[in-house]
């Protein structure tokens, strides 16, 4: 016996409210953020991650109020990202109750705020994020470029050469997203989560597209990840924690039951 | 019928590294009378209970905690009032003698030993690889009985996340073990003072056990 993998339902946040888009267009409410991080914690969710998707956009005091809350009333680990762009961005979020930081975008327009961050605050609650899209294959390999803006804005940067670099900088752990995936409920992109996972030391965890337990099953067992995210298929109820725990127990997957 | 249980205050230690509302807040849940966050040496002194918590990394955390004299407020409550003690993560880790983060760090001495990294490329049981920072929930042997293990199953799962671990010099400290590729001390026992490397306040019912089970220890007895 070991080491646990993890699974994480993921609130995504529009001003206050926690809402799953597919593809980010469809945008279906589905609640209070702190009522239903409450409900993750008593099913057994191993850790919680809220996603700030209107960050860039509007102010940040709701997102700290609402971080506070959830701090307060739930005993497992908080990850918070969206719209982190400093060393106070991270402090703030941090002193509001988060256990760990997500850094996306900011990464890329200073990957030397990562490296600050975890000397900082150390390399255990920073996390980095990366949003990967498959584009035209090289030499018959496979390949995986980064994009920002929810998906739309190519960056040239090599998905897992960037996670390597990440990792080198102090993060602590990779939330790596397919673009190709998110929201679609078809699995997920297993062979850059196999490529990320190959290629650093650090945890990993798979997120985009989960819409059934046997896709969770496959980014552990298929993708090598760590942990495993996921947002609509416990958000609207199709399948509860402790279900999906059951489910890859089964499998010979070691969870915390 | 039982005597009306005193409301226990407790007082954080804070030396300014990071989030200590999360611990507040679990000692509040589990029914803490009043949890102070202070690095004030009057207050830790007017507490019945006292936390060492931390996070972040290692030569930061030792530099604050002597420029605030937080070991000056450790030796009040550990040795002079002799209150029940509880350290966490980087908490426990300062305790020790020294570190071998951030290019070696002398710590607090208070418990002989060190403080280790994992090293990259171990492996598991099964041959598997094993991540560092080890983050996530494990098991933890109870390898000694103790008040704080009270209504807590053997091998109960806690959430760990840490890229060091500790190695007491007196093996008979040890209070639980954890498994990661070596043997770590996942908590250690020294009279009125409980150290773990977990994170009980993140560590859902298993944990806030622990830390009820801390508001209720009399180390006295």
């Amino acid at each position: 016996m070991g080491l646990a993998k993890r699974i994480i339902p993921c609130l995504d946040v529009d001003n206050g409210r926690v809402v799953k888009g597919v593809n980010f267009v469809g945008i279906r409410d589905a609640g209070d953020p702190v009522e239903i991080a409450r409900r993750y914690n008593e099913q057994g969710a191993d850790e919680i991650t809220f996603l700030d998707i209107t960050a860039s956009h509007e102010g940040r005091d709701t997102t700290v109020h609402t971080v506070e809350q959830i701090a307060e009333q739930v005993f497992i680990p908080l990850t918070v990202g969206g719209g982190i762009r400093s060393v106070d961005d991270i402090r703030t979020m941090l002193n509001a109750g988060a256990d760990k930081v997500s850094i996306n975008t900011a990464a890329i327009v200073d990957p030397e705020l990562v490296r600050r961050a975890s000397e900082r605050f150390g390399a255990q609650c920073i996390v980095v994020a990366i949003d990967a899209k498959r584009v035209a294959d090289v030499d018959g390999a496979p390949r995986w470029e980064i994009f920002t803006h929810g998906g739309r804005k190519p960056t040239g940067i090599d998905a897992v050469a960037w996670a390597v670099k990440m990792a080198q900088l102090g993060a602590g752990e990779i939330l790596l997203t397919s673009m190709d995936r998110d929201g679609t409920k078809n699995g997920f992109e297993l062979g850059v989560t196999r490529a990320i996972t190959d290629a650093v030391d650090i945890p990993v965890i798979a997120s985009g597209g989960v819409g059934n337990l046997d896709h969770l099953v496959e980014g552990i067992t298929q993708g090598g990840a760590d942990a495993v995210l996921a947002a609509s298929i416990f958000h609207f109820g199709e399948y509860t924690v402790p279900q999906a725990k059951a489910y890859m127990a089964e499998r010979g997957i070691e969870v915390r039951r | 019928m039982a005597l009306e249980e005193k409301a226990q205050r407790v007082a954080v230690i804070d030396y300014g590294m990071g989030n200590l509302h999360s611990v507040a807040s679990a000692l509040a849940h589990v029914g803490a009378g009043e949890v102070q966050v202070t690095c004030d040496l009057d207050a830790i002194r007017a507490a019945d209970r006292v936390v060492f918590p931390g996070v972040g990394a290692i030569r930061d955390c030792m530099a604050e905690i002597r420029r605030l004299k937080c070991d000056e407020l450790l030796a009040a409550a550990l040795t002079e009032q002799r209150k029940p003690v509880l350290a966490i993560c980087v908490g426990m880790q300062a305790l020790m003698s020294r570190s071998e983060e951030n290019g070696g760090v002398d710590c607090l001495d208070i418990i002989p030993g060190q403080v280790r990294h994992f090293g990259s490329a171990q492996t598991g049981a099964g041959g598997e690889r094993l991540k560092v920072p080890h983050m996530g929930w494990n098991e933890v042997k109870q390898s000694a009985g103790h008040p704080l293990w009270a209504g807590i199953a053997d091998n109960s799962r806690f959430y760990f996340v840490h890229s060091y671990y500790v190695h007491a010099d007196n093996r008979d400290l040890q209070a639980g073990a954890l498994h990661y590729g070596v043997e770590a001390d996942a908590a250690l026992a020294i009279d009125n003072l409980f150290a773990v490397q977990f994170h009980p306040e993140k560590s859902h019912t298993a944990g806030l056990q622990l830390l009820r089970n801390f508001l209720e220890w009399n180390p006295a007895c």
